[in-house]
């Protein structure tokens, strides 16, 4: 059960609202680069987000660059789970490839600082401030063995190859 | 009864060994894989991390130096040094500082239409404009994909683009890609294929189809997909390299997702208003907005074919006083051609300044960050806040022909009042 407070975001939140390009500089200093995370949807972001905590985001989250820096540091700052309406597709199998669950589900019931409670393998989010519960769409089953393993690093050590 | 097969399905099925049909996960071999300076530092440590040691194709293995060439910071510099060690510790191609821009450098020296090819760059689908299948990955994705030759793909559904008629006067490539984006929307083709057809693209030539290849992943899709026929052979022969032609084309009987048809002659000049590609109107829409930075170039629009629009457009003429001109020819190829044609010392006579083959202010590391609520009118292919270094910057996305009258008049500019 992943437990947390959630962080609303609103549609096409891009990879340049996560890492932004001028800071391409900082992008071998990941514990620097995490500290901006966000920082052009939110500036507080990076201040107020606690381990366990969610990123809730609207329809197309993620979309543009394929820089992989952006589901990074969005784990790196502890998030367990980004939840969205739908997700871009690099982004998407970049966050899986980090071991960073990404959840499709209608986000519109989800409020900012909602407290929330994620079942994975039930595949349901309960919202403890609204007192809703949400399901969210299974991960294919491809990615989840991914993400199971922790991230596709992991997967390819234990596997040597893809596994169909 | 087995039905045809979508260009993408026949791709990934060849490349995989085995019929492969939209909704199947494929086990593709790769042909070409590649990172650029902002993804191939943590490629790199990502592919050591695992312990691999060995590229699987080392001559089809590419570090590309161009977002930030020549480099902006000692940062940046010592990431260029790691790639440049990781190239001759690996025996992989390094296209340095100066040699271009990636998608543009496939396209002229790597891509092959049926090849599979990775990139740890979005805009590595420039290439399905050749008919290749092209897509962008992370760094991790690509790092696999150096050390075993392949990578996953689940096959994409396609949506058939079906263009006829031709361009009028003063319309372009990048209108009809952002008409089409505009139409739907920025995620109007996530996880799909977008394959074009039709009589109209028997007029389009590969420089056209780079640039709507190139903008397919603005509407979300994973590859844009051209196919390949006369026209691909004549680019590849005027690049030397006429040998790695093949002709490929989807089958009469494909399944498609969708359908959309599209009349090119009934297409106008168009522009993508901040803060997303999707929010298009057309150009004449907004005569008279304000311009305080011109760009030509970029993966989108850094072309030969583009030199020579903004040339003729500037040809005795001079941009607006207020308004500063910055052209970047996509590889070295572009740029001597252009300078052996002419076009160079009228865009410098015009007043622009020329950078050299790369990305350029594209994505906000250097070479033209925006001021405070300043106004860029763009040939590149995001508009994204914070985009061009500055979350207060505004980015317009047009073709290079809008770009060219709009720097001239230092407002935005609908292209057929001057041509
Ligand atoms: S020109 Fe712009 S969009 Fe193209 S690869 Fe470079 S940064 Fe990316």
């Amino acid at each position: 059960m992943l437990k947390g407070r959630a962080f609303k975001f609103g549609d096409n939140i891009s990879t340049d609202h996560i890492v932004p390009g001028r800071l391409a500089h900082l992008r071998s200093n990941l514990p620097e680069l995490a500290r901006h995370v966000l920082e052009d949807a939110d500036p507080e972001f990076a201040c107020k987000v606690k381990p366990g905590d969610f990123v809730v985001g609207g329809s197309n989250f993620g979309l543009g660059s394929s820089r992989e820096h952006a589901p990074l540091v969005i784990k790196m700052a502890g998030v367990s789970a980004v939840l969205a309406k739908s997700v871009a597709r690099i982004f998407f199998r970049n966050a899986i490839n980090r071991g960073l669950p990404v959840l499709i589900c209608d986000t519109d019931s989800i409020n900012d600082g909602d407290e929330l409670e994620v079942d994975m393998s039930g595949g349901t989010i309960k919202n403890m401030t609204s007192g809703r519960t949400i399901t969210f769409k299974p991960i294919p089953d491809f990615m989840l063995s991914i993400l199971n393993e922790g991230g596709i690093m992991p997967y390819i050590k234990k596997h040597g190859d893809f596994k169909l | 009864m087995q039905v045809g097969s979508t260009l993408a399905e026949k791709i990934l099925s060849a490349r995989s060994g085995s019929v492969r049909k939209a909704g199947d996960i494929a086990i593709a071999a790769v042909d070409l894989a590649f990172v650029q300076d902002t993804t191939g530092p943590l490629a790199v440590r990502a592919f050591r991390e695992a312990g691999f040691c060995e590229l699987a194709n080392p001559e089809k293995t590419v570090l590309f130096l161009d977002h930030a060439a020549p480099s902006p910071s000692w940062q940046l510099s010592n990431d260029h040094m790691s790639m440049r060690s990781f190239a001759r510790e690996t025996g992989c191609v390094l296209s340095d500082v100066g040699e271009g821009v990636c998608h543009q450098v496939v396209a002229e020296r790597l891509a092959r239409p049926g090849d599979v090819i990775v990139g740890a760059d979005s805009h590595t689908v420039t290439a399905g404009g050749l008919g290749a299948f092209a897509t962008g990955m992370g760094s991790s994705d690509i790092a696999v994909a150096f050390a075993l030759g392949k990578t996953w793909f689940r096959v994409p559904e396609s949506i058939l683009i079906t263009l006829a008629g031709k361009f009028c006067k003063g319309v372009y490539a990048k209108d009809l890609i952002l008409y089409l984006i505009g139409r739907i929307g920025a995620d109007g083709a996530t996880y799909k294929a977008l394959e074009f057809g039709g009589s109209g693209i028997a007029g389009m030539p590969v420089t056209d189809r780079l640039t709507v290849a190139n903008m397919a992943v603005e509407a979300g899709a994973k590859v844009g997909l051209f196919p390949s026929d006369e026209l691909t052979y004549q680019y590849l022969k005027a690049v030397g390299r006429e040998a790695d032609y093949k002709p490929l084309a989807a089958d009469s009987d494909a399944e498609y997702l969708e359908r959309i048809e599209i009349d090119l002659s009934a297409l106008e000049p168009m522009v993508s208003k901040p803060h997303t590609v999707d929010n298009t109107v057309t150009a004449s829409q907004l005569e008279g907005v304000k311009v305080d930075q011109v760009v030509i170039g970029t993966c989108t629009n850094g072309r030969l074919q583009d030199m020579e629009i903004a040339a003729a457009i500037l040809k005795g003429r001079r941009r607006h006083p207020q308004t500063r001109l910055i052209v970047g020819p996509a590889s070295p190829l572009v740029l001597r051609e252009a300078i052996r044609k002419g076009y160079i010392d009228t865009l410098i006579a015009a007043g622009a300044i020329i950078l050299p083959p790369g990305c350029g202010p594209c994505l906000g590391l250097h070479q033209g960050a925006l001021g405070d609520d300043e106004i860029c009118l763009s040939t590149a292919n995001r508009n994204f806040k914070g985009r061009m270094g500055n979350p207060r910057g505004h980015i317009y996305l047009a073709s290079t022909a809008t770009a060219a009258a709009s720097a001239v008049a230092g407002k935005i500019t609908d292209p057929r009042e001057v041509l």
